[in-house]
């Protein structure tokens, strides 16, 4: 009886004052909710805060690694006697996933827009499957066939140096641009989807008040429009800008030799070198970095809690 | 309500960050670190806790061991013979055996691999092959100080006694070949496209060439690339000193403006296609290249010398059927086995008699007068061994001298 | 968030926006990038029938073949990574939705302490970057000493998995509250009764469209598996250590698969809605 009733108390007791009390009142939530906390608690929150402890170990690999609160790794890797230079990479990993959110952007909005305005009703649906169609194969094959299509001597290029677009030396692979291009191509999805369903919730009427206020399309689009799929966007820039900054995929495949990211640096120091602690602790700054620019993101939307923003 | 209800201006000016998310905050961070410290405890085992400590009594050990009709068999790819996706030397294998074996190419470089198997080997539990082949260097010394590869029952393998060339028996980095046999050993040297490239390759200076700028690949593991820079700079690798390490770092750098990338085994990929015009190379791959339709590309001795390196058959600890891998082991040390994957791998074959066989049996003089494959005295000469390192702290410091340049 | 509100019932449905002539531009660049997205899968495709002399693919065109086709099992190692693929997806996908429904319910229902850090953690989840929700599960493996396999991958997929169907069971759920549970027991229904005729059916979409997400999501997964495998290698593995010295053709067969089983699946189900609509 009790797992059905209604949770909020009647307005005139006063709320329960402790952790047992409350259980015991209406036990259903924490019930429900205990498995896939004590789930969440022991493989998600933890192997966070383990992360910040590998990185506080010295070793190597062939004495083993043990606790020892090094926080000196820290300015090790980041501070001016480097020897290596993970900002560097860490700066590049952001500014990766800043030009890629900005290209899906650019492409995703209009074709989210065509979708949801110009094309006719009963096409809506398959419209957006085929935009969707395209991530049912595997984005490693995706993103090798895109290193075939653009290779030097692979069909594009030959294409476009037949018709003299192009000098002999261009060259697309290997450049910032072919990494940001993959980046931007694999997260197309994530972008579209959140501006389409903002734009479908559009009441017409207000476009319809918009038009005949403003009479100029393009004054309609940036005056109703955009403000009012502001919510799509934000969840689209979320969503694409944190794949893309730590991604290690594209730039590996798409890459060459001033390409190198903070993803990769992190992949290469677990998976190669062993480095566990500089691994660790490249991961911690990552994830820091990445959470100050979210907060920051949040606040300018104009909120404390960033979950309602999606 | 009106813009002066006190209610209103309360809640306009109210400070975002009240007291209640600071201790929030406070509370998850203290959390943390409690937690942190408490995860302390467990580090993180290093190799030198593994086995070594270990002493086993191999006899017994193997005379307990059986056949048991399955191997798991670890290697690089482009390493066997093919035949339009089938392996005709491991389908003779199990002809002759009755032992299926389980092929994974899975092996990129050494680094990579053994950083995947290192784990479980110092946790003592199988890492699901029977034979791994790893190239002579640090993971090598590694895997045999550490005691992570058994002892090789000689007894079972009169091939190898029998048929293997005198520069495969006892090599310094592994003394009566008690933990490994020689797959096949390499040259490291240069190969170039002759069609795309604007002139001929002949030495390490023409990859500071700048008519190949954008156009040159160099590999991405450390010893070899340090080889090569050391190499370049007029050094044998085998004899150098840190300093030297410093200076071919430098030479490296300089030619890092025409590099296109620092490539695994996929610079024969770029090289194939036409992205790369020169690249570092596999004796072996280029040879194949060639008999695959890239009649283009040409395998170079560069003037400074090339690197000549050994990959090693070894059975890791814990391997659910060493004695079908010993049996394998002893299978391919045939001229007629090894001839067989020779004539398709091309790298230089550990079985001196297979030169008879291939050039016999399989009529392929290309392949049986090499001296790629079958490499003479005055080839030999051009090859250098690789560097050997003494310990850890030496590898490390190698690897913090070359890492900067390939991390960019 | 979008400020229009539900349209009184009273109004007239909206027209559509008057005729006026449409520029071309915009219709040109959606086909245009649209082609650019399939452009891969068309490569893709074609080459799967290239009739290469050694087992990898090239892009010199050698003629039609359908070998690669009948000899897809022949590559070692690529059967065994897309069946275990296939497994962990499967295996995640269930045990997921098993953990994350009953959590999504207590989430959106309910109000209880510990709700806000509860839906801030599932938030996480999702927001995290891959690589570092890999190397914070490396980390944690390698000093509690867990052996990186099989177990290690799938426990990493749930949890991410978990986050997913949370949120979408949760967008399922959002507005429709207790009131037809409520109902149920006002008209008789003991509690069992209420949620297996009204909630669960309720809750049937969520849990399908939750449990596809889910499972595309683990398939599809590069960045935290090559953290946690160890030895074990899925399939998104595999294309990536091949792809480095080039890609066997039965790679691009399986891919082309996958992808028209998707298409066909894509194409019924739309079907059956148009249908369901009349």
């Amino acid at each position: 009886m009790t797992a059905l009733a209604p949770t909020a108390p009647a307005p005139t007791s006063t709320p329960p004052t402790n952790l047992r009390a409350r259980v015991r009142r209406n036990p259903a939530p924490y019930l429900l909710a205990l498995a896939g906390a004590a789930w969440l608690l022991v493989l998600f929150v933890i192997p966070l805060i383990s992360g910040l402890a590998v990185s506080l170990m010295t070793g190597n690999p062939q004495e083993g690694y043990t606790f020892t609160w090094n926080w000196g790794v820290y300015g090790q890797l980041f501070g001016p006697g480097a020897s290596t230079p993970y900002w560097l990479f860490l700066g590049r990993g952001i500014f990766y996933g800043v030009m890629a959110t900005i290209v899906t952007i650019l492409v995703g909005y209009p074709m989210a827009y065509f979708i949801a305005f110009r094309a006719r009703p009963e096409w809506k649906n398959a419209l957006l499957l085929l935009v969707m169609l395209s991530f049912l194969v595997s984005f490693i094959i995706r993103t090798d066939m895109w290193a075939f299509l653009l290779s030097d001597q692979g069909p594009v290029l030959t294409v476009l140096r037949g018709i003299h677009l192009v000098g002999k030396d261009f060259h697309i692979l290997g450049t910032n641009a072919a990494v940001i291009g993959g980046l931007a191509y694999n997260d197309l999805a994530f972008m579209v989807l959140p501006i389409y369903l903002a734009l479908e919730r559009i009441d017409p009427r207000l476009i319809e008040a918009s038009a005949d206020l403003y009479g100029k399309k393009p004054a309609t689009f940036f005056h109703t429009v955009l403000p009012l799929t502001r919510s799509g966007i934000f969840a689209g820039i979320l969503l694409v800008f944190i794949d893309s900054a730590g991604d290690p995929v594209s730039p590996s495949l798409l890459g060459g030799t001033h390409t190198y990211t903070i993803g990769q640096a992190i992949q290469d120091a677990y998976l190669t070198n062993q480095q566990y602690n500089v691994a660790a602790a490249l991961s911690t700054v990552l994830m820091i970095v990445l959470g100050v620019i979210l907060f920051a993101y949040a606040r300018i939307a104009g909120t404390d809690n960033i979950e309602d923003l999606v | 309500m009106t813009p002066t209800d006190p209610a209103v201006m309360r809640g306009l000016t109210q400070a975002r960050l009240s007291r209640r998310t600071l201790l929030r905050g406070a509370v998850t961070g203290l959390g943390a670190m409690a937690m942190a410290a408490t995860l302390a405890g467990c580090g993180i085992k290093g190799s030198d806790a593994g086995q070594a400590a270990r002493n086993i009594d191999w006899k017994a050990f193997w005379a307990s061991q059986k056949k048991t009709g399955h191997l798991d068999f670890a290697n690089w790819p482009l390493y066997i013979d093919q035949d339009k996706g089938k392996i005709p030397s491991l389908e003779m294998f199990t002809k002759a055996t009755g032992i299926k074996v389980n092929y994974q190419a899975v092996i990129q470089n050494n680094a990579p691999f053994y950083a995947t198997i290192a784990p479980q080997l110092r946790a003592q539990q199988s890492i699901g092959y029977d034979i791994i082949v790893m190239t002579n260097g640090w993971e090598v010394t590694e895997l045999i100080n550490n005691g992570f590869v058994m002892e090789l029952d000689h007894s079972r393998l009169p091939n190898f006694a029998k048929y293997a060339a005198d520069n495969v028996k006892n090599p310094p980095y592994d003394p009566n070949n008690a933990h490994s046999v020689v797959w096949q050993s390499g040259f490291t040297g240069l190969a170039y496209n002759k069609k795309l490239a604007p002139k001929k390759v002949t030495s390490f200076q023409d990859l500071l060439d700048p008519a190949f700028a954008g156009h040159v690949g160099m590999m991405n593991d450390n010893t070899e690339l340090g080889g090569a820079g050391l190499l370049a700079t007029g050094v044998k690798p085998v004899d150098s000193t840190p300093d030297d390490w410093r200076r071919a770092a430098e030479w490296l750098i300089k030619a890092r403006s025409n590099v296109s990338g620092y490539y695994d085994q996929s610079y024969i990929d770029k090289l194939q296609n036409g992205d790369t015009w020169v690249s570092q190379a596999w004796s072996g791959d280029i040879f194949q290249a060639q008999a695959n339709g890239a009649t283009d590309i040409e395998f170079v001795v560069p003037e400074e010398g090339q690197a000549i390196w050994h990959d090693n058959m070894m059975i890791p600890m814990q391997a659910q059927h060493p004695v079908d891998a010993l049996e394998w082991m002893n299978f391919y040390y045939t001229p007629e086995i090894a001839g067989i994957v020779e004539d398709w791998v091309n790298y230089i074959c550990p079985v001196p008699d297979a030169k008879q066989y291939i050039a016999d049996e399989l009529e392929d003089p290309d392949v049986s007068d090499s001296p790629l494959v079958f490499p003479t005295a005055d080839m030999e000469a051009r090859s250098n061994e690789l560097y050997v390192f003494k310990n850890y702290d030496e590898y490390e410091l190698w690897n913090s001298i070359f890492n900067p340049v390939i991390q960019s | 968030m979008s400020t229009a509100t539900s349209a009184p019932a009273a109004v007239a449905a909206p027209t559509a926006p008057p005729k006026k002539r449409k520029g071309p531009w915009l219709p040109i660049f959606f086909w245009v990038f649209l082609v650019i997205t399939l452009l891969p899968i068309i490569t893709m495709i074609v080459y799967s029938f290239n009739d290469t002399p050694t087992s990898r693919i090239t892009f010199r065109w050698h003629g039609f073949t359908t070998y690669w086709y009948q000899n897809l099992t022949q590559v070692q190692g690529l059967p065994e990574a897309f069946l275990l693929s296939v497994v962990i997806a499967l295996l995640s996908a269930i045990i997921s939705i098993a953990l994350g429904v009953p959590l999504a319910m207590a989430l959106e229902r309910y109000k209880f302490w510990g709700k806000s850090a509860l839906s801030t953690t599932v938030f996480a989840d999702i927001a995290a970057p891959s690589i570092v929700v890999g190397a914070a599960s490396l980390s944690f493996f390698l000093s509690s000493n867990i052996t990186l396999g099989f177990w290690t991958v799938l426990l990493v997929h749930v949890t991410f998995c978990l986050a997913y169907v949370v949120v979408v069971v949760r967008a399922r759920l959002s507005g429709s509250g207790m009131v037809l549970e409520q109902a149920a027991a006002d008209l008789g229904a003991t509690p069992l009764v209420a949620f297996t005729k009204v909630t669960l059916p309720l809750l049937v979409p969520g849990m399908i469209a939750a449990g596809a997400l889910a499972l595309a999501m683990s398939i599809d997964d590069y960045v935290i598996t090559s953290f946690v495998a160890g030895p074990a290698v899925t399939f998104p593995l595999f294309v990536y250590g091949a792809a480095k010295v080039g890609l066997p053709p039965q790679v691009l067969c399986f891919g082309t698969i996958i992808f028209v089983i998707g298409l066909l699946v894509m194409l019924l189900n739309s079907w059956i809605t148009r249908r369901g609509q009349r």
